[in-house]
Protein backbone atom coordinates (compact mmCIF):
# COMPACT_ATOMS: atom_id res chain seq x y z
CA UNK A 1 0.00 0.00 0.00
CA UNK A 2 2.89 2.41 0.85
CA UNK A 3 4.07 1.97 -2.58
CA UNK A 4 1.56 2.99 -3.86
CA UNK A 5 0.70 6.10 -2.43
CA UNK A 6 4.23 7.85 -3.84
CA UNK A 7 3.54 7.12 -7.70
CA UNK A 8 -0.85 8.25 -7.13
CA UNK A 9 0.63 11.37 -5.17
CA UNK A 10 3.07 11.66 -8.09
CA UNK A 11 0.76 11.37 -10.70
CA UNK A 12 -1.71 13.73 -8.72
CA UNK A 13 1.03 16.68 -8.43
CA UNK A 14 1.65 16.32 -12.44
CA UNK A 15 -1.77 16.03 -13.36
CA UNK A 16 -2.82 19.43 -11.32
CA UNK A 17 0.27 21.12 -12.94
CA UNK A 18 -0.36 19.88 -16.23
CA UNK A 19 -4.04 21.35 -15.87
CA UNK A 20 -2.95 25.10 -14.37
CA UNK A 21 -0.43 25.42 -17.68
CA UNK A 22 -3.57 23.50 -19.85
CA UNK A 23 -5.92 26.36 -18.27
CA UNK A 24 -2.85 29.38 -18.54
CA UNK A 25 -2.79 28.12 -22.78
CA UNK A 26 -6.39 29.13 -23.35
CA UNK A 27 -5.72 32.28 -21.82
CA UNK A 28 -5.27 34.83 -23.89
CA UNK A 29 -2.01 36.43 -24.06
CA UNK A 30 -3.63 39.68 -25.39
CA UNK A 31 -4.37 42.25 -23.41
CA UNK A 32 -8.52 42.89 -22.55
CA UNK A 33 -9.20 45.59 -21.07
CA UNK A 34 -12.17 45.70 -18.88
CA UNK A 35 -14.41 48.06 -20.89
CA UNK A 36 -17.46 47.97 -18.49
CA UNK A 37 -16.59 48.93 -15.42
CA UNK A 38 -18.79 52.06 -13.32
CA UNK A 39 -16.20 54.29 -12.16
CA UNK A 40 -16.16 57.63 -11.14
CA UNK A 41 -15.03 60.78 -13.85
CA UNK A 42 -11.44 61.43 -12.58
CA UNK A 43 -10.95 64.90 -11.07
CA UNK A 44 -8.53 67.40 -13.02
CA UNK A 45 -8.01 70.81 -13.90
CA UNK A 46 -7.49 71.41 -17.91
CA UNK A 47 -7.78 74.32 -20.38
CA UNK A 48 -10.66 74.89 -22.52
CA UNK A 49 -9.76 74.39 -26.29
CA UNK A 50 -11.12 77.92 -28.27
CA UNK A 51 -10.72 80.40 -25.37
CA UNK A 52 -7.51 78.48 -23.36
CA UNK A 53 -9.19 79.64 -19.85
CA UNK A 54 -8.47 76.77 -17.49
CA UNK A 55 -11.67 74.98 -16.68
CA UNK A 56 -12.49 71.96 -13.78
CA UNK A 57 -13.91 68.75 -14.87
CA UNK A 58 -16.39 69.67 -12.26
CA UNK A 59 -18.27 72.08 -14.18
CA UNK A 60 -17.92 69.91 -17.30
CA UNK A 61 -19.61 66.75 -16.23
CA UNK A 62 -23.03 67.79 -14.43
CA UNK A 63 -25.23 64.67 -12.89
CA UNK A 64 -28.08 63.58 -14.30
CA UNK A 65 -27.05 63.93 -17.93
CA UNK A 66 -24.99 61.60 -20.41
CA UNK A 67 -21.79 62.69 -22.10
CA UNK A 68 -19.77 61.03 -24.84
CA UNK A 69 -16.04 61.82 -24.06
CA UNK A 70 -14.08 61.23 -26.91
CA UNK A 71 -10.22 61.31 -26.99
CA UNK A 72 -9.48 62.63 -30.43
CA UNK A 73 -6.45 64.08 -32.42
CA UNK A 74 -5.83 65.74 -35.93
CA UNK A 75 -2.91 63.46 -36.35
CA UNK A 76 -4.78 60.41 -35.37
CA UNK A 77 -6.29 58.70 -38.86
CA UNK A 78 -9.07 56.62 -36.96
CA UNK A 79 -10.27 59.54 -35.89
CA UNK A 80 -11.18 61.16 -38.88
CA UNK A 81 -12.84 58.19 -39.64
CA UNK A 82 -14.86 58.27 -36.96
CA UNK A 83 -15.85 61.99 -36.68
CA UNK A 84 -18.50 61.29 -39.39
CA UNK A 85 -20.27 59.25 -36.72
CA UNK A 86 -19.92 61.98 -34.01
CA UNK A 87 -21.30 64.63 -35.96
CA UNK A 88 -24.60 61.83 -36.80
CA UNK A 89 -24.87 61.40 -33.13
CA UNK A 90 -24.63 64.90 -32.29
CA UNK A 91 -27.58 65.96 -34.43
CA UNK A 92 -29.65 62.88 -34.22
CA UNK A 93 -30.03 62.86 -30.40
CA UNK A 94 -29.50 64.84 -27.22
CA UNK A 95 -26.56 63.31 -25.95
CA UNK A 96 -23.81 66.14 -25.21
CA UNK A 97 -20.05 64.95 -26.67
CA UNK A 98 -17.13 66.49 -24.70
CA UNK A 99 -13.77 66.80 -26.75
CA UNK A 100 -10.36 65.47 -25.09
CA UNK A 101 -7.97 66.87 -27.54
CA UNK A 102 -4.96 64.69 -27.12
CA UNK A 103 -1.40 65.57 -27.30
CA UNK A 104 -2.15 67.88 -30.79
CA UNK A 105 -0.91 70.96 -31.80
CA UNK A 106 -3.76 73.55 -31.68
CA UNK A 107 -3.13 75.40 -34.73
CA UNK A 108 -4.08 71.76 -36.98
CA UNK A 109 -6.80 70.94 -34.86
CA UNK A 110 -8.70 73.54 -35.23
CA UNK A 111 -7.91 72.73 -39.34
CA UNK A 112 -9.43 69.52 -38.29
CA UNK A 113 -12.75 70.66 -37.18
CA UNK A 114 -12.84 73.11 -39.87
CA UNK A 115 -12.71 70.39 -42.26
CA UNK A 116 -14.92 67.35 -40.82
CA UNK A 117 -17.19 69.70 -38.33
CA UNK A 118 -17.83 70.19 -34.63
CA UNK A 119 -19.73 67.48 -32.77
CA UNK A 120 -18.34 68.31 -29.44
CA UNK A 121 -20.52 70.57 -27.29
CA UNK A 122 -17.13 71.35 -25.32
CA UNK A 123 -13.23 70.55 -25.82
CA UNK A 124 -10.69 70.35 -23.40
CA UNK A 125 -7.45 70.02 -23.80
CA UNK A 126 -4.78 67.36 -23.03
CA UNK A 127 -1.09 68.04 -23.83
CA UNK A 128 0.93 65.61 -22.22
CA UNK A 129 -1.42 63.14 -22.42
CA UNK A 130 -1.90 62.92 -18.26
CA UNK A 131 -5.62 63.64 -18.35
CA UNK A 132 -5.80 61.07 -20.32
CA UNK A 133 -3.95 58.71 -17.80
CA UNK A 134 -6.32 59.55 -15.49
CA UNK A 135 -9.08 58.33 -17.30
CA UNK A 136 -7.79 54.66 -17.67
CA UNK A 137 -7.44 55.74 -21.73
CA UNK A 138 -4.57 53.82 -23.79
CA UNK A 139 -4.29 56.44 -27.01
CA UNK A 140 -6.49 57.79 -29.48
CA UNK A 141 -9.54 57.53 -30.38
CA UNK A 142 -11.31 56.09 -27.23
CA UNK A 143 -14.61 57.12 -26.12
CA UNK A 144 -16.33 57.00 -22.73
CA UNK A 145 -20.35 57.03 -21.64
CA UNK A 146 -20.81 58.85 -18.98
CA UNK A 147 -23.88 59.04 -16.69
CA UNK A 148 -24.42 60.46 -13.84
CA UNK A 149 -20.21 61.16 -13.19
CA UNK A 150 -19.97 57.61 -13.73
CA UNK A 151 -18.16 55.56 -16.47
CA UNK A 152 -20.81 53.41 -17.94
CA UNK A 153 -18.21 52.08 -20.65
CA UNK A 154 -15.58 52.49 -22.66
CA UNK A 155 -15.05 52.84 -26.43
CA UNK A 156 -11.12 51.55 -26.87
CA UNK A 157 -10.13 52.32 -30.89
CA UNK A 158 -12.59 54.12 -33.23
CA UNK A 159 -16.78 54.30 -33.42
CA UNK A 160 -18.16 52.22 -35.96
CA UNK A 161 -22.57 52.43 -36.79
CA UNK A 162 -22.56 49.27 -34.49
CA UNK A 163 -20.61 50.77 -31.72
CA UNK A 164 -22.98 54.11 -32.40
CA UNK A 165 -25.89 51.50 -32.59
CA UNK A 166 -25.56 50.44 -29.07
CA UNK A 167 -24.74 53.91 -27.52
CA UNK A 168 -28.01 55.18 -28.98
CA UNK A 169 -29.82 51.96 -27.15
CA UNK A 170 -28.14 52.22 -24.11
CA UNK A 171 -28.83 56.57 -23.78
CA UNK A 172 -32.62 55.78 -24.48
CA UNK B 1 38.41 84.98 -4.08
CA UNK B 2 37.18 82.88 -7.40
CA UNK B 3 38.14 79.76 -5.67
CA UNK B 4 35.60 80.83 -2.65
CA UNK B 5 32.54 81.44 -5.00
CA UNK B 6 33.26 77.88 -7.12
CA UNK B 7 33.33 76.30 -3.69
CA UNK B 8 30.09 77.86 -2.88
CA UNK B 9 28.92 76.60 -5.56
CA UNK B 10 30.06 72.76 -5.42
CA UNK B 11 28.71 73.46 -1.78
CA UNK B 12 24.85 73.92 -3.16
CA UNK B 13 24.87 72.13 -6.09
CA UNK B 14 26.57 68.65 -5.05
CA UNK B 15 23.20 68.02 -2.48
CA UNK B 16 20.45 68.89 -5.21
CA UNK B 17 22.63 66.15 -7.97
CA UNK B 18 21.96 63.68 -5.15
CA UNK B 19 18.21 64.62 -4.54
CA UNK B 20 17.61 64.23 -8.58
CA UNK B 21 19.49 61.10 -8.66
CA UNK B 22 17.65 59.30 -6.28
CA UNK B 23 14.45 60.38 -7.76
CA UNK B 24 15.81 59.42 -11.17
CA UNK B 25 16.68 55.94 -9.47
CA UNK B 26 12.58 55.92 -8.14
CA UNK B 27 11.33 56.82 -11.26
CA UNK B 28 13.02 54.15 -13.38
CA UNK B 29 12.73 51.50 -10.97
CA UNK B 30 8.75 52.18 -10.97
CA UNK B 31 8.61 52.53 -14.42
CA UNK B 32 10.55 49.41 -15.03
CA UNK B 33 7.88 47.48 -12.97
CA UNK B 34 4.79 49.26 -15.46
CA UNK B 35 4.22 47.37 -18.38
CA UNK B 36 3.22 49.45 -21.45
CA UNK B 37 -0.27 47.93 -22.18
CA UNK B 38 -0.13 49.80 -26.22
CA UNK B 39 3.34 47.56 -26.82
CA UNK B 40 2.93 43.92 -25.58
CA UNK B 41 6.31 42.38 -23.67
CA UNK B 42 8.15 45.79 -23.44
CA UNK B 43 7.62 47.98 -19.67
CA UNK B 44 7.10 51.48 -19.68
CA UNK B 45 11.06 52.90 -19.08
CA UNK B 46 11.95 50.76 -22.33
CA UNK B 47 9.05 52.22 -24.30
CA UNK B 48 9.18 55.30 -26.26
CA UNK B 49 5.65 55.20 -27.32
CA UNK B 50 2.69 57.76 -26.82
CA UNK B 51 1.15 56.20 -23.77
CA UNK B 52 4.60 54.99 -21.92
CA UNK B 53 5.79 58.62 -22.38
CA UNK B 54 2.51 59.90 -20.60
CA UNK B 55 3.09 57.25 -18.47
CA UNK B 56 6.28 58.48 -17.31
CA UNK B 57 4.89 62.21 -16.93
CA UNK B 58 2.69 60.73 -14.73
CA UNK B 59 5.01 59.00 -12.14
CA UNK B 60 7.12 62.16 -12.39
CA UNK B 61 4.21 64.34 -11.32
CA UNK B 62 3.11 61.42 -8.34
CA UNK B 63 6.58 61.47 -7.23
CA UNK B 64 7.02 65.23 -6.47
CA UNK B 65 3.51 64.96 -4.74
CA UNK B 66 5.21 63.02 -2.15
CA UNK B 67 3.23 59.62 -2.91
CA UNK B 68 5.28 55.82 -2.24
CA UNK B 69 6.46 53.58 -4.52
CA UNK B 70 3.58 51.38 -3.51
CA UNK B 71 0.79 53.99 -3.51
CA UNK B 72 1.61 55.03 -7.07
CA UNK B 73 1.56 51.07 -8.28
CA UNK B 74 -1.46 51.28 -6.41
CA UNK B 75 -3.21 54.50 -8.43
CA UNK B 76 -1.96 52.53 -11.74
CA UNK B 77 -3.62 49.37 -10.84
CA UNK B 78 -6.91 52.00 -10.01
CA UNK B 79 -6.54 52.83 -13.11
CA UNK B 80 -5.91 50.10 -15.37
CA UNK B 81 -5.83 46.89 -13.48
CA UNK B 82 -3.25 44.10 -12.22
CA UNK B 83 -1.79 43.87 -15.54
CA UNK B 84 0.06 46.71 -15.61
CA UNK B 85 2.38 45.74 -12.90
CA UNK B 86 5.06 43.28 -13.26
CA UNK B 87 5.43 42.04 -10.26
CA UNK B 88 1.75 41.27 -9.15
CA UNK B 89 0.94 41.24 -5.54
CA UNK B 90 -1.26 38.23 -3.60
CA UNK B 91 -4.26 38.32 -4.22
CA UNK B 92 -6.50 35.94 -5.50
CA UNK B 93 -6.08 35.71 -8.95
CA UNK B 94 -2.24 35.03 -8.59
CA UNK B 95 -2.34 32.61 -5.01
CA UNK B 96 -1.78 29.95 -7.57
CA UNK B 97 1.14 31.22 -8.49
CA UNK B 98 3.08 32.57 -5.20
CA UNK B 99 1.42 29.13 -3.15
CA UNK B 100 2.25 26.46 -6.12
CA UNK B 101 5.77 26.27 -5.64
CA UNK B 102 5.99 26.58 -1.97
CA UNK B 103 3.71 23.53 -2.07
CA UNK B 104 5.29 21.81 -4.62
CA UNK B 105 8.66 21.78 -2.38
CA UNK B 106 6.54 20.68 0.54
CA UNK B 107 5.04 18.06 -1.32
CA UNK B 108 8.37 16.67 -2.98
CA UNK B 109 10.45 17.18 0.05
CA UNK B 110 7.72 15.18 2.29
CA UNK B 111 8.50 12.49 -0.74
CA UNK B 112 12.28 13.01 -0.36
CA UNK B 113 12.00 12.32 3.22
CA UNK B 114 10.01 9.18 3.42
CA UNK B 115 11.22 7.35 0.50
CA UNK B 116 15.24 8.13 1.24
CA UNK B 117 15.34 9.44 5.37
CA UNK B 118 12.92 7.20 6.66
CA UNK B 119 13.81 4.03 5.35
CA UNK B 120 17.17 4.20 6.26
Amino acid sequence: MKNKILPFSVIIIFGIIFFIFYKGLEDTKIYTPDVNTKKEIPVFNTKEFFSGENVKSLSIFEVDKVYLLNIWSSWCVPCRQEHPLLMNLNLENKLNIIGMNYKDNLKNAENFLKELGNPYKEIFIDLDGTIAIEWGAYGVPESFLIYNNKIIKKYIGPLNQELVDEINLLIK
Amino acid sequence: MKFLKFFLIVIILFPLSIVNAEENDKRNKITKNLRCLICQGQSVYDSDSEFANSLKIVVDKKLQEGLSEDQIYEYFKTKYGEWILYDPGLNKNTYILWLLPILIFLIGGAIIYKTFIVKK
